[in-house]
């Protein structure tokens, strides 16, 4: 055991024994700090266990800030290597590993929970639910995203990064790259998106059963329809993933020979298999946000969304075509001009409906009373930047041309501009909208706009000069270059970019604290003059049951005319309260995403014993759940007196 | 949330209750989820068809005789499991338990007959490791029978609590949506045995 231990324990590498040290410092701190102020109890109750959508979405967004923390010290590790020519700071090996993890993290523990804690928060309440459909499962979803990401973060100090870039192509992942860097990635990912799975499921019962009355499909906010869309996407693109990951598992665990070079085995099925699962997935995270952006443009223009029904049009249609797009990424692998010809054209078609949404957005804002929050700054500065994102990707859809831009600096800028512009923007921009909402107080504006202004210059320094880099010929994933290449004052401009954007991630984070000690406390539900139905609360933060009664839709913006109708003849007086139904708190998804962890770490090290433990382990607390679920899923109602009592103390303050 | 008081009596059990429609719903996009599932490892399959090399061929190993005796008892599992619904809507426990163990009893068949064939196969010197066919195919049949064995526990577990229970909407929703599951494994195996074998003997 001890042996082990010592033998996966990283400690020559000077950057990583800092981690390792800082690790054990910060983990002795928490637990130090709950300890002391007793907290271990109420950690367990009302967060570990709880089945609430709001801190279920909560404990999301805050393991994708950390994520995000994690995914940008790596890029700004790669960007301090790539400054300078033949630079030392880092060694290739090390490089490979960073970009690595840095693609991974970004993508799939930093942008999915960021929009899935944002939906959670957000959805059941706009379409004015209690909860989701599924709170025992819902609670599943985030400790297994959760405990996949440990097992995934846990590599670079214990045995090991994968080192195959994000889309880990075989055959390096499977000949070219012993030890246990890629079962950690195969295992992270396959634990995490069996939470991801489950949420999917869960939205798409939730939005199309769970509805207040009078909210029929097409008077479903914007943001609640993205959610719908891409839950469906999730449900056809994960299963993908699952069978993908158990393929490479299996060759380089159980010696099959799906993706090996020898005996019949096909590397290029990987990439097929990745990119069919990969494509849909960049559009799970780019859809959430449009609906953000949607929600947020709409409020600060003072207009109803414009184009309604074309916007869904156009996520159903980009939703449809994104499933048959996945060959543009390996245009130069080899495929027939025919093959390439009929991928290229509908990748363009992408654009058709992207292009429609753009419309959209600049219809609403058109003779809207702009108000330039923090968050609308954000959604503004996000329609040209993503643009470019969107036009340089047409470019790259070229299957000729792509030729010449594969796998360069060119291709990293573009995805770049629509994964910051889109997704990073959208989470920034929805965490200002939605923080009263979750939190009761407003982030600081001016030092919110400061954050703004450093991170996207800075985004834009760092990005704008990859696309020259990309002509000139710089190759994506090589850890450094010589000065006859010349391609430095380039790399220098963009890491400057780069630290602008580290600045901004800092100022945020610095507001989150600022808000917390100075902010000041909402008392109404209201916080922005909002339009749907997650503001119709009666207070900032909404009780654990939401909405006292649930309230009645009339049409699209439903709070908006709510509000217009209590103008014209008062605000009715309340009906009287009825009991509530609410679901138990569980601690058995927790256990159970533990025991998937204990599988998990047990096939990333070959220990059969601990992986048939955790496997064993895993379907008894299934078989728990099927024996237990008739008592749990009776819940508990939330009496009279109670609601009475918490609804009053809300109006006395307001 | 909440069992609803106030129901149609013709109202199906499993349908009663709010929890047991959102479950049954939730259960058909699963099975969209599963369709994705095997739609990929058929797609894997056909792409490493021809990887044959440095093993036995399927036509020369495969048992027709075996596989058509194993498609009837899932075939006819699929039905009787479909009575044991029907047992169900008559709030019969007993005739729809005697369906469920016919049911069972059946899935056991298959599975025992499923692992015999893979033994023979292995003796006959193609196992997971021979080629990328042989890969995939254990793939394939692997993961269909992983469903089915998943599949008898689940309702063994699901009959425990009718016994223990009787039938009440949360029973009754359980066995429904098991027997969803297992009509479902029984449409997969469809695929498997007209792609693998009946073209693999073909081929």
């Amino acid at each position: 055991m001890f042996d082990f231990i010592k033998d996966n324990l990283i400690l020559n590498d000077p950057l990583i024994l800092g981690a390792n040290i800082s690790i054990v410092f910060t983990v002795i701190g928490v637990v130090a700090t709950l300890t002391y102020f007793k907290k271990w109890k109420w950690l367990w109750n009302d967060w570990i266990t709880s089945v609430d959508h709001k801190k279920i979405g909560i404990m999301y967004i805050l393991a994708a800030l950390v994520m995000l923390f994690r995914g940008g010290v790596d890029a700004l590790l790669m960007r301090a290597q790539l400054t300078v020519p033949n630079n030392e700071f880092l060694s290739s090996q090390h490089y490979n590993e960073i970009f690595t993890t840095h693609g991974t993290i970004m993508i799939l523990f930093m942008a999915m929970p960021f929009l899935l804690g944002l939906m959670n928060v957000v959805v059941p309440l706009q379409i004015g639910a209690r909860d989701v459909a599924f709170p025992y499962l819902n609670n599943l979803s985030f400790w297994s995203f959760m405990f996949g990401a440990i097992l995934f973060n846990m590599s670079f100090v214990f045995g090991g990064s994968p080192d195959a870039g994000w889309t880990n192509y075989a055959p390096l992942a499977i000949e070219g790259s012993p030890g246990p860097g890629i079962n950690y990635y195969l295992l992270g990912l396959q634990i995490s998106g069996i939470g991801t799975l489950l949420t999917g499921i869960n939205f798409v019962v939730t939005i199309i059963k769970m509805r207040a009355p009078g909210m029929t499909l097409l008077r479903m906010p914007m943001f609640t329809w993205t959610t719908l869309i891409t839950a469906f996407i999730i449900v056809f693109a994960f299963p993908i993933l699952t069978v993908t990951l158990a393929l490479m598992t299996f060759d380089r665990l159980f010696g099959t020979h799906f993706f090996t070079l020898t005996d019949g085995g096909n590397p290029m099925l990987w990439s097929n298999l990745f990119w069919l699962w990969g494509h849909p997935e960049v559009y799970i995270v780019i859809l959430p946000a449009f609906g953000i952006f949607s929600e947020i443009i709409a409020t600060f223009a003072r207009k109803t969304l414009f184009g309604y029904k074309s916007m869904i049009i156009s996520l159903a249609a980009i939703s449809l075509l994104s499933f048959v797009v996945w060959v543009h990424h390996f245009f130069t692998m080899g495929g027939s001009a025919a093959v390439n010809s009929v991928f290229s054209i509908s990748t363009m078609a992408i654009a058709i409906p992207t292009g429609i949404k753009i419309f959209n957005w600049l219809g609403t804002l058109y003779k809207g009373r702009i108000e330039f929050t923090t968050a609308m700054m954000w959604s503004v500065a996000f329609i040209p930047t993503f643009l470019i994102g969107g036009v340089t990707g047409v470019m790259l859809g070229m299957a000729a041309a792509d030729f010449q831009y594969h796998n360069n600096y060119f291709l990293v800028a573009h995805f770049h501009y629509t994964l910051i512009a889109g997704v990073v923007f959208a989470c920034f921009a929805g965490l200002v909208y939605w923080y009263p909402k979750m939190f009761g107080i407003k982030m600081n504006e001016r030092i919110g706009k400061w954050a703004f202004w450093f991170f996207s210059i800075g985004f834009n320094v760092c990005f704008l000069p990859q696309f020259v880099l990309g002509f000139a010929g710089m190759p994506r994933r090589v850890y450094t270059y010589g000065p006859e290449d010349g391609w430095t004052a380039l790399n220098v401009i963009s890491s400057v970019g780069a630290f602008g954007m580290g600045v901004g991630f800092l100022v945020i984070v610095y507001n989150v604290y600022y808000s917390y000690r100075y902010g000041k406390r909402e008392v109404s539900g209201d916080a922005w003059d909002g339009r749907t139905l997650e503001w119709a609360t009666s207070s900032a933060i909404p009780p654990h049951y939401n909405f006292a009664h649930v309230p009645e839709v009339k049409g699209v913006d439903a709070f908006h005319y709510m509000k217009q109708e209590w103008k014209e003849s008062g605000k009715p007086e309340d009906p009287d309260y009825k009991p509530i139904h609410m679901p138990n708190n569980a601690g058995v998804p927790f256990i159970m995403s533990g025991l998937f962890f204990v599988a998990g770490f047990g096939l990333v090290f070959e220990l059969w014993w601990m992986a048939i433990l955790g496997l064993v382990g895993i379907i008894g607390t299934m078989a728990h759940r099927s024996l237990t679920s008739h008592k749990y899923d009776k819940g508990y109602y939330v009496s009279v007196d109670e609601i009475e009592k918490t609804e009053n103390r809300f109006k006395r303050e307001a | 949330m909440a069992h609803n008081t106030n129901v149609d009596p013709n109202t199906p059990l499993e349908y009663q209750s709010e929890i047991g429609r959102l479950n049954i719903f939730g259960f058909w996009i699963f099975i969209g989820a599963e369709m994705a599932l095997f739609a990929t490892i058929f797609a894997t399959f056909f792409a490493l068809e021809s990887g044959t090399v440095g093993g036995p061929l399927p036509g020369e190993v495969f048992d027709l005789k075996n596989t058509i005796i194993m498609t009837l008892l899932l075939l006819t599992s699929s039905f009787t499991s479909g009575l044991s619904i029907n047992e169900l809507r008559r709030r019969n426990v007993k005739g729809m338990m005697v369906w469920l163990v016919i049911t069972l009893l059946f899935g056991a068949g298959f599975l025992y007959m499923e692992i015999a064939e893979f033994l023979h196969l292995i003796h006959e010197g193609a196992n997971m490791g021979t080629n990328a066919y042989w890969s995939s195919f254990y793939l394939l049949t692997g993961t269909h029978g992983l469903h089915v064995s998943l599949g008898i526990l689940w309702i063994i577990l699901v009959m425990f609590q009718v016994k223990k229970q009787g039938l009440n909407p949360d029973t009754a929703k359980k066995l429904f949506v098991s027997s969803l599951y297992w009509h479902f494994l029984d449409f997969v195996w469809i695929f498997v045995f007209t792609s693998v074998y009946l073209l693999g003997m073909v081929g």
